[in-house]
Order: C-alpha cells, then sequence, then structure tokens
C-alpha cells in the first residue's frame, strides 16, 4: 500500500480530534454547571462529526462524511435546541451542580478508567490499522468515562448528557472499527436518540416543576401530598 | 565560540529589557477590555525605576533570607534564560549546562525562597499567601512531571534545543495529540504559576484574597524592584518555554549571522505578543475560582498531560 504523504497528515488530525474527544469526556466530569455540560457535550459530538470525516477521507468512504453530517445536524444542532426547548428551566439554572464525589477524584478516577480501556484495546487492536488503534481505545475510554459520570452525578439532566456521551463513544469506536457500516443503521441509532432526547427532556422538566429540582437521589422517598 | 557566548548574553539582555513590556501590554489589554484607559504600557519600567530610587525599609526582625531573596528572584530567571531558546534554534554556549529540569528546579528555587522570605518577617498575609503559593505548586507539581515525561517519551531528550526540533520534522509532528496536549497543559500550568486568573487575581489589592502578590509585601525600594523585575522575567521566561520549545522554533535564528539574530528579536516579541492576547482572553473571560476549586483546575491539566501521555503511548 503506498501512502500519501497527506495520509500522514490526516492521520494526525485523526488522532487530534480523539485527543480532544476524550479531553470533552473529562469536560463532562469536571464542568460545574448544566450549560457547561452542554457546551463539553456539544463540543465532544463536533469532534465526533470531524473524526468521522477524516476516516472518511483515509478511507475514502462516502459513507462516512454522510455520518458526519448527520452527527453535525443531530447532535450539535438538534439535541441542543430540542433540549433547551423541552427542559428549559433545569437548563438555564446558574447553580453549581452536586456531585457524590468531588471533581479532582473523579477525574483522577476517569483517568484510571481510561488506563483500563487502554489495556482492554491493546489485545483487540493488535495488528489493525491505526484508525482502529486509536478508535477503539479512545471509544472505550469515553463510554467508561461517561458510565462514571452518570454514577456520579446527581441531576437528572448532567446524568441524561452522560448516556448521551456514552451513546457518543459507542459511535467514535464503532466508526473507526466498521467504517462500512450501512448508512441506514446510524440513521436509525440517531433518531432513536432524538427521541429519548425528546422524552427524556419531558420527563425532567415534569419532575423539575412537580419539585423544584431534577436530584435524583431525593426522588426515591414517597410525598406525602 | 566568542559569538555563541555573546548571543547567549544578548538572549539574557532581550528578556531582562522586553519582560516588564510584556507585563505592561498585557495589563494595558486587560484594562482595554474592561473598557478602562489604562495605565502606559511602559508604567512598569516607571515603577521598576521609582522603585529603585526609594528607601528600603527592612524589618529588624527579619534574617538575611529576606535580605538574599530579592537577588535570587532576580537571578533565577537570568539562569534559566541561558539554558532555554529565546532567539535561535540552534544550541548556545550554556545550552547544555542544564536540561528542562534543571531550568524547572532553579525557577522552583526561586519560588522556594520567596516563599521563605514571606515568613520570614512575621507578617500574617505574607505566610497566608506563602503557603497558598506552596498549595498551587504541590497541585502543579505532578502536572510537571508528567508534561516532562511525556516530552522525554517524544524527543528522547530534554535539552530544550532538541526538544523544538522534534515538533516540526517532520512537519506532521505538530498536529501530533501529545504534541497539542502538552501545550494546553503547560498553558494552564503557566496560569497557575504566573498567578493569572483562574487561579489568581493579580489586580486584586485585598490581601486576604492574595495568592501570589502577598509574598512581596513586605519588600520597599530596591528589594521591591528586584522581586517585581524578577517576577516579569519569570513570565516572560515561562513564556519563551511554551512558545519557543513546546509549541515550535517558528522565528527563531536558524543562521549564525548577527542580522539573523538580529531579526529574531521582533519576530520573538511577535509571538510573546499572540501569547499575552490569548491570556488576555483568558483573564477577561473567566471568574477567579474560589481557593478550594483550584484543585479542579490543576486537575484538569493534570488530566490533560496524562491524555498526551496516553496518545504517545497509543501510537506506538
Amino acid at each position: 500500500m503506498v501512502t500519501h504523504p497527506i495520509m500522514s497528515w490526516l492521520n494526525a488530525w485523526n488522532q487530534l480530534m480523539a485527543g480532544f474527544f476524550l479531553l470533552c469526556s473529562f469536560g463532562l466530569i469536571a464542568a460545574a454547571q448544566v450549560t457547561g455540560c452542554m457546551r463539553f457535550y456539544v463540543l465532544q459530538s463536533l469532534f465526533l462529526a470531524c473524526s468521522a470525516a477524516l476516516l472518511g477521507m483515509l478511507d475514502n468512504s462516502t459513507d462516512l462524511f454522510m455520518v458526519a453530517g448527520i452527527y453535525i445536524i443531530a447532535k450539535v444542532i438538534l439535541i441542543p435546541v430540542l433540549l433547551k426547548r423541552t427542559a428549559r428551566e433545569a437548563m438555564i439554572a446558574r447553580r453549581e451542580l452536586v456531585q457524590v464525589i468531588g471533581v479532582p477524584s473523579s477525574l483522577l478516577i476517569a483517568l484510571g478508567l481510561t488506563l483500563v480501556a487502554y489495556y482492554i484495546a491493546l489485545p483487540l487492536t493488535a495488528g489493525a490499522n491505526s484508525g482502529t488503534r486509536i478508535g477503539l481505545p479512545i471509544g472505550l475510554a469515553a463510554v467508561f468515562i461517561a458510565a462514571y459520570t452518570i454514577t456520579v452525578r446527581r441531576e437528572a439532566l448532567p446524568q441524561m448528557l452522560s448516556l448521551l456521551a456514552i451513546e457518543n463513544g459507542a459511535f467514535f469506536a464503532g466508526d473507526a472499527i466498521a467504517p462500512h457500516f450501512p448508512l441506514i443503521g446510524e440513521l436509525a441509532a440517531v433518531f432513536d436518540v432524538l427521541m429519548i432526547v425528546l422524552v427524556l427532556g419531558v420527563l425532567s422538566t415534569q419532575v423539575h416543576r412537580s419539585l423544584g429540582n431534577t436530584t435524583v437521589g431525593s426522588l426515591a422517598q414517597l410525598g406525602e401530598d | 565560540m566568542p559569538r555563541m557566548i555573546a548571543y547567549n548574553l544578548l538572549q539574557v539582555a532581550v528578556v531582562l529589557l522586553a519582560s516588564p513590556l510584556a507585563v505592561g501590554v498585557l495589563n494595558r489589554l486587560k484594562e482595554r477590555v474592561q473598557s478602562k484607559q489604562g495605565s502606559s504600557i511602559f508604567q512598569v519600567y516607571r515603577d521598576i525605576w521609582k522603585l529603585f530610587h526609594k528607601d528600603q525599609i527592612i524589618s529588624d526582625q527579619s534574617t538575611w533570607i529576606f535580605r538574599f531573596t530579592p537577588y535570587l528572584i532576580f537571578a533565577a530567571p537570568i539562569l534559566v534564560t541561558l539554558l532555554i531558546p529565546v532567539l535561535t534554534s540552534y544550541p548556545l554556549f550554556f545550552a547544555f549546562m542544564g536540561d528542562m529540569l534543571g531550568a524547572g528546579f532553579v525557577l522552583a528555587l526561586g519560588g522556594f525562597f520567596a516563599a521563605l522570605a514571606a515568613v520570614d518577617t512575621g507578617n500574617p498575609y505574607g505566610a497566608m499567601g506563602a503557603s497558598r503559593t506552596r498549595m498551587v505548586g504541590f497541585l502543579a507539581e505532578p502536572v510537571f512531571m508528567v508534561v516532562f515525561f511525556t516530552v522525554c517519551f517524544v524527543a528522547n531528550s530534554t535539552i530544550p534545543y532538541i526538544v523544538q526540533q522534534t515538533w516540526v520534522h517532520p512537519k506532521s509532528n505538530f498536529f501530533d495529540p501529545s504534541h497539542v496536549l502538552i501545550v494546553i497543559a503547560f498553558f494552564m500550568l503557566v496560569l497557575a504559576e504566573t498567578g493569572k486568573i483562574p487561579v489568581d487575581n493579580p489586580s486584586g489589592h485585598f490581601e486576604l484574597a492574595m495568592i501570589d502578590e502577598s509574598k512581596s509585601l513586605e519588600y520597599s525600594g530596591a528589594g521591591a524592584a528586584l522581586v517585581k523585575w524578577g517576577g516579569c522575567m519569570k513570565f516572560f521566561v515561562l513564556l519563551c518555554v511554551l512558545l519557543n520549545v513546546l509549541i515550535a522554533p517558528w522565528g527563531l535564528a536558524s543562521g549564525t549571522g548577527i542580522g539573523d539574530v538580529a531579526w529574531a528579536i521582533p519576530l520573538v516579541l511577535l509571538k510573546i505578543l499572540a501569547a499575552i492576547l490569548a491570556i488576555t482572553v483568558v483573564e477577561s473571560s473567566l471568574a477567579k475560582l474560589r481557593l478550594f476549586r483550584i484543585t479542579a483546575f490543576l486537575g484538569l491539566a493534570l488530566v490533560v498531560a496524562v491524555a498526551a501521555m496516553l496518545a504517545r503511548m497509543m501510537r506506538i
């Protein structure tokens, strides 16, 4: 296989996008307000789309370009707009979020999870091309970190955004492993996610209206009235 | 050989003379962003000049540490300047005297004595500021270490002149994730180490909230001038490490002629101006963090640095 000089540039950019993608997962843990979480989620989706486009250039697949377009439309534009529409009150609340474990320790735990993801992916990616070698561990790490974020966050909206970030991680790894995945599958998954966002947004608004906040822990007790 | 020594001394002269200007420009830009007139960009020179002509008052309760520290704070960045590339992209006479770790240690020595001197006079604010600086320093230490490890890992050397060439040979190395992430982590470190806004407010005059400034509250006259000048030089030197060693050796002289080196001076100052613009944006758009949120800020820097190392590991 002849490697064009442009390939090394594309590879470097793809790796860079992967690095930023991972950083956004950490940002989701560290963000102090709901809007911050939202920004990191949108940024992460943007890097996901860039990575898909770069992989499309590396693999010569037009499918991946379309996938990148779908990501931009659905994750970078539609999901934030939908969330702002449906869960307005919880979204604009400018107070600090509570976490079960503090931010610095959470970041360290997330670092540990990244290492775990790396060592899990190491034997699987032996002999694979560079896109897979980068994509699988980073995607796995993003899934782990987002799952961890769900467990430490106490409020519904950040948890929801972490759920969406899990899905981002899965897509990131998926694009790298299976670049020729049928487009219809991606489309279906993305529209599923949009529906989920809509339902969860409405639900969390209802909770917010009846309780005044969306702290999930306090939903364990039954109200008297 | 004499020419290399001369260039090395020229570097020191540039750092000595241009560093107050860098701080002055930063202050002026920040004031302009806040829609104020702002003081002249040469105000820092005037302050230093004024302080040199004032009487020095030293508490008779203090020891030699208090008198000795201003000289050390002033000398440490000069020593570091001898080691790092400020104007040239080829090693100069003193380049192999120490590596980036050595430079880090020299700067840390200055910081250590500054903290000691702050405690020395018995002024409560000094001790408070010193302990806070130590806290920030202790949190920044792991980030420094991981950045150095990663640099070692990538460039197989910690001599700054060798490190800077690694990022541009081949050119696609510039977009290597470990490179970009190291730069981000080090930028966060520079903000923390020089007392910029997410960590400390450099223009605050409230002693209880000070971190960096309160250490030099007790100094007057020439001592205060040296401490102030030393602080400017430390800022300048850290920016040089960030821009010339960790980002790329662009704009540095590659020829040994006197014209090449002289032409590098405005280019380097232009790079410094770009970095100052970035710092102005950060300082004007963020609020100062509460003391206990600084751990989160530097924790994030650590995460970025470790991510840089991981990115390097994954590539192999």
